[in-house]
């Protein structure tokens, strides 16, 4: 691992974190444009959970996170405070993988 | 108004506390992979993108080029750049503040943002989670650095699993029109258009793009480099356009 690997990821992950500002400082975004973008960053966050929970490698991760985060959702979806989604989804998992359950 | 603020306050600093145990696991793996105290604390303030720093020095590590490295790394960070068109009204006006905050850019302070209803809260909630998990996640990596493999695994506290079930919980509020919330937002229809859908049928159109969005990875996932298969979720928009 050299500096100049991580100098280039670094400028790199910048320019795409500063093209959003910049680019929609140059156009003018319509309501309905707007409104698309904020779906679009819903289609991110959903295939990042989806991903995030089902995949690791490209293969299937396991049921001791999968249980975990449908754990963590139910919480979320009875309203409970978000605090109990994190413990109740981390819970879970560590404590099937405690019981051998990977 | 205040006891709102608490309740976000509480929010942040579960995932912040989170992120920074995986900053702890980053630092040892990265000092056990060959890579310097200063130069692994370094990468986490510069490039402050967990997934693509874990992929990076993955890969180097495992004796695959920096180049090939570096590609993956930034084909997993190019989803910032729709994020950012979604989030630019929140980082503020003047370009200090633009700056700044576009680093702060990451999937919990987007979702933090995308998850409250006014664009004053919006705004409140993209920098505390963001400022909070930047000093989080570079003290976690320090430490991890400085102490090295005595450090336990984070997969064993099911932290693998608090952070989709988390990001879930901030989608929530889009995927739902919930009745009691609709009286108040209604005087308060937002005049930039970017609050998340509130309304019966912006929430289904939402849950329909979602839906799809996420079935679209996951089947691309087994078939394609990572970073990939979220980005081509976008497609899942596709539904909304009439």
């Amino acid at each position: 691992m050299t500096l100049l690997t991580i100098l280039v990821l670094a400028a790199g992950t910048y320019a795409f974190r500063l093209a959003g500002p910049l680019l929609s400082q140059r156009i003018q975004i319509s309501t309905r444009v707007q409104r698309l973008l904020t779906l679009s960053a819903i289609a991110l966050l959903s295939a990042l959970v989806a991903t995030a929970t089902l995949t690791s490698n490209g293969g299937f991760t396991g049921w001791a996170r999968t249980a975990g985060v449908a754990v963590g959702a139910l919480v979320a979806w009875w309203r409970l405070p978000f605090v109990v989604v994190v413990v109740a989804a981390a819970g879970t998992a560590a404590v099937l993988r405690m019981l051998g359950v990977s | 108004m205040a006891t709102v603020e608490r309740a976000l306050v509480r929010d942040v600093a579960a995932i912040a506390a989170a992120a920074g145990v995986v900053g702890v696991s980053f630092g040892a793996i990265a000092v056990a992979a060959g890579v310097s105290v200063w130069l692994a604390s370094l990468m986490s303030v510069l490039v402050f993108a967990g997934g693509s720093q874990f992929m990076v020095v993955g890969v180097v590590a495992g004796g695959g080029s920096p180049v090939a490295a570096v590609l993956a790394g930034l084909l997993l960070n190019a989803r910032h750049l729709p994020f950012g068109l979604v989030v630019s009204d929140v980082l503020g006006r003047t370009w200090p503040l633009r700056l700044l905050g576009s680093h702060l850019m990451v999937d919990e302070s987007v979702a933090f943002a995308l998850a409250q209803k006014d664009p004053a809260r919006r705004r409140a909630a993209y920098w505390l989670c963001g400022g909070t998990l930047f000093v989080a996640w570079n003290v976690g990596v320090l430490v991890g650095a400085l102490a090295g493999r005595a450090l336990g695994d984070p997969d064993a506290l099911g932290l693998d699993a608090a952070f989709p079930a988390a990001m879930f919980a901030l989608l929530l509020p889009s995927l739902r029109a919930s009745p009691e919330e609709k009286a108040p937002a209604e005087g308060g229809q937002d005049a930039t258009g970017a609050a998340a859908p509130r309304s019966g049928n912006a929430a289904a159109m939402a849950r329909r793009v979602a839906l799809v969005g996420a079935l679209i990875a996951l089947v691309t996932t087994p078939v394609l480099p990572a970073g990939l298969p979220v980005l081509l979720a976008l497609l899942g928009v596709a539904v909304a356009l009439r």
